[in-house]
């Protein structure tokens, strides 16, 4: 995957499929971090499928044998130094954890999450998406639920307002990370 | 900068159009979103038919997402099912050819033949 966006675009799929209602997305700054955190209340994965589910081997889907979304973000991420981890827990949910060494020359970019964003809520506008920027002091914050109320009785999929939420996180992106990430200007 | 008196005006427009709106059945357009069509450049075709949608401000169109239809050499891949429950898949999309469907079929009821899977086959 060409930036983090399109890797969340990916795994957000996995909760989607596992029948998750919120789903909580946060890129996180700190001590020369890049974190990516996905997590979501979904059905979750027992202990035996979560020890499996970084080969790209392993996969739920029947059209094909492999499944390669997790493989490839652990990948991304310990391409520039960083790390990995996933948790799970049946009944529960699962969360995602990729850390990226940020001034890694093979860090790929944050790319646009406000694009995604706005797919995955067109798409599945029934489940709360919540958003967090995180850098030093500066802090975003994005509710889908809160949206909602706001609408009373408009759906948040109506393209007018998928085009509002996601230049809201556009701008997002460049309060907090503005100058800090190289690829977001400030 | 975003405001929510910009989100209020676009809630006060559609609340005026619901009510405008004909209940004619809605067509289903269906973006495959796997891995496959990600890497494949699905995310901008969606985007294409959205903004395309918008623009010509068409009615009664749902654009959603789908997991692996199992054809992944032929990423990026949408189905068009009409209310009618008419099926047509396209295949090896760009965001050109979605505004194209989107005028094509969708307004004007002609399926572009030459995207469909029966064509790339």
């Amino acid at each position: 995957m060409k930036d983090i966006s399109l890797h969340l675009m990916d795994i957000a799929q996995n909760s989607i499929t596992a029948g998750a209602t919120v789903i909580k997305i946060s890129l996180i700054y700190k001590d020369g971090l890049l974190i990516f955190r996905l997590s979501d209340n979904g059905c979750g994965m027992n202990e035996e499928m979560l020890s499996k589910v970084t080969d790209p081997f392993t996969t739920t889907r029947t059209t094909r044998e492999v499944g390669m979304g997790i493989p490839l973000l652990k990948l991304s991420a310990e391409m520039t130094g960083g790390s990995f981890e996933i948790k799970s827990r049946e009944g529960s949910g699962t969360t995602v954890e990729a850390r990226f060494i940020a001034d890694s020359i093979d860090r790929i970019p944050v790319g646009s999450v406000d694009e995604t964003l706005g797919a995955l809520i067109l798409a599945n506008p029934e489940i709360d998406y919540e958003v967090n920027f995180q850098c030093d002091h500066l802090n975003f914050e994005l509710r889908t639920s809160d949206i909602k109320e706001y609408l009373n009785g408009v759906s948040i999929s109506n393209f007018e307002v998928i085009g509002w939420i996601a230049e809201r996180v556009r701008e997002g992106l460049k309060e907090v990370f503005g100058g800090v990430l190289n690829e977001i200007s400030g | 900068m975003k405001s929510l008196a910009e989100l209020e005006a676009i809630r006060e427009k559609a609340l005026k159009e619901i009510n405008l709106r004909d209940n004619t059945g809605k067509t289903r357009v269906v973006v495959g979103m796997a891995t496959c069509g990600i890497a494949a450049g699905a995310r901008p075709v969606m985007n294409a038919f959205v903004d395309e949608l918008n623009k010509r401000n068409v009615q009664n169109v749902n654009v959603t997402m789908t997991g692996c239809i199992g054809v992944c050499r032929l990423e990026p891949i949408a189905e068009v099912i009409t209310a009618d429950g008419v099926k047509t898949t396209y295949v090896k999309l760009d965001p050109e050819k979605a505004r194209k469907i989107v005028v094509e079929h969708l307004i004007n009821g002609r399926p572009v033949k030459e995207y469909t899977i029966s064509e790339a086959e």
